[in-house]
């Protein structure tokens, strides 16, 4: 075969629609892709959460997580009525009008934080183990958390973070059990404009039922603001996806807050 | 609203096809009751988080011109339905499907765009 054919073989094939995305390899947008080859299931391997798990549609939570509060019948202290009530969501039982809404991620640019990065746009993300760490590498935002496994305590008063600080260990041997403490109470715990302290607990269960499930139990455990705990996700199934596949980027930058504030939302105001 | 921008719309009851994913925000400011097609010529497509918009002009019947702007979903869920940063460009001639604002603004969220070779993003 001569190299010219060869050449005009290759242009062809790229040429082809189908071929072209059979061979794509990079931005692959979710494990329902039906170009990937999903890994072959198995038994849960022992102690190991690597790889790059996707909750699909049930991850996004873009009406935020009120049923869940509501059947713990968990209703918020007078302080959280009333953060409750400052806070303006895009979406939710109390969706507010565009040009209204004071959605701090969505309007301004700041950090989801910590935990609503886990009900609101759990986009897929990849876990990677060390020896004295679990990385959580979250594709909506570009975040990544560090989780320690070294056997450190949690701080006794920590100077608040966007993501907090957090703490892992092995309950058995396919639960892994995370605690956070020191969120930043400027973030949501969802997209509903739920409120939290900088008092919040922040219990993670990870359950790896097989070689390509995970489930995701959330506990938020905030007595200024909930009467009680309640939980946030409740044994959310997390997929496997093909080792190969490559996240994309979905940052929510500021600049492109502005952008759609001046274009869109500005203009929705009632004079 | 104002009708006379409106040469060339179509209005039809709200179908019950899903509006693109809009997870940032619900539909409060919008009137899913109704849907507008309108035609003009694109003058921005952003490509932007928490939601891409395209902005096009629409000549009304008495000459004048009016800047719509509306919006889709995100990038990410945007591309699972085949749109990218590429799909419009200014000039483009567009047919566009969408739901306009309560307020009469010239705002609305998309619902389909067809471009002049006959292509239908949704």
């Amino acid at each position: 075969m001569s190299i010219r054919f060869l050449f005009a073989a290759v242009v062809a094939a790229m040429m082809v629609p189908g071929a072209v995305q059979a061979q794509q390899a990079w931005n692959v947008p979710g494990a329902t892709n039906a170009q990937l080859k999903a890994p072959p299931s198995g038994p849960a391997p022992r102690r190991d959460l690597t790889g790059v798990w996707d909750a699909g549609g049930a991850g996004i939570g873009g009406s935020g997580q009120a049923d869940e509060r509501e059947k713990a019948r968990a209703p918020f202290t007078k302080l959280g009525e009333e953060m409750f009530q400052r806070n303006k969501p895009g979406n939710g039982p109390r969706m507010a009008a565009v040009a209204e809404i004071n959605d701090p991620l969505s309007t301004i640019g700041d950090p989801s934080g910590f935990p609503r990065l886990l009900t609101f746009e759990l986009r897929p993300f990849q876990i990677v183990q060390t020896p004295n760490q679990v990385l959580m590498l979250y594709m909506f935002e570009k975040r990544w958390r560090v989780i320690w496994t070294d056997g450190r305590q949690l701080p006794k008063e920590p100077d608040p973070r966007w993501y907090g600080y957090s703490v892992g260990r092995w309950e058995d041997d396919t639960t892994f059990v995370v605690e956070s403490v020191g969120m930043d109470d400027r973030t949501w715990v969802d997209n509903s404009g739920y409120p939290h302290s900088t008092s919040l607990r922040v219990t993670e269960r990870y359950q790896r039922v097989s070689q390509n499930t995970l489930e995701l139990t959330v506990t938020i455990d905030d007595p200024l603001v909930y009467t009680k705990p309640w939980l946030a996700r409740n044994k959310l199934p997390l997929k496997l996806m093909p080792p190969g596949a490559d996240l994309m980027e979905m940052i929510p930058s500021a600049s492109e807050a502005q952008a759609y504030t001046k274009s869109i939302s500005s203009q929705t105001k009632t004079k | 609203m104002n009708a006379k921008y409106f040469g060339l719309f179509l209005l039809v009851a709200a179908l019950a096809a899903p509006a693109a994913v809009a997870a940032h925000h619900g539909a409060a400011s919008f009137d899913t009751t109704m849907e507008v097609t309108l035609k003009g010529t694109v003058t921005e497509w952003q490509w932007f988080n928490p939601h891409c918009f395209l902005k096009f002009d629409v000549k009304g019947e008495d000459g004048t011109v009016k800047n719509w702007a509306v919006e889709a979903g995100n990038p990410t869920d945007q591309t699972k339905r085949g749109w990218s940063r590429n799909s419009f460009k200014p000039g483009d001639q567009v047919t566009v499907t969408l739901q306009p604002v309560k307020t009469g603004a010239p705002v609305g969220r998309i619902r389909s765009v067809v471009l002049a070779d006959g292509r239908e993003f949704k």
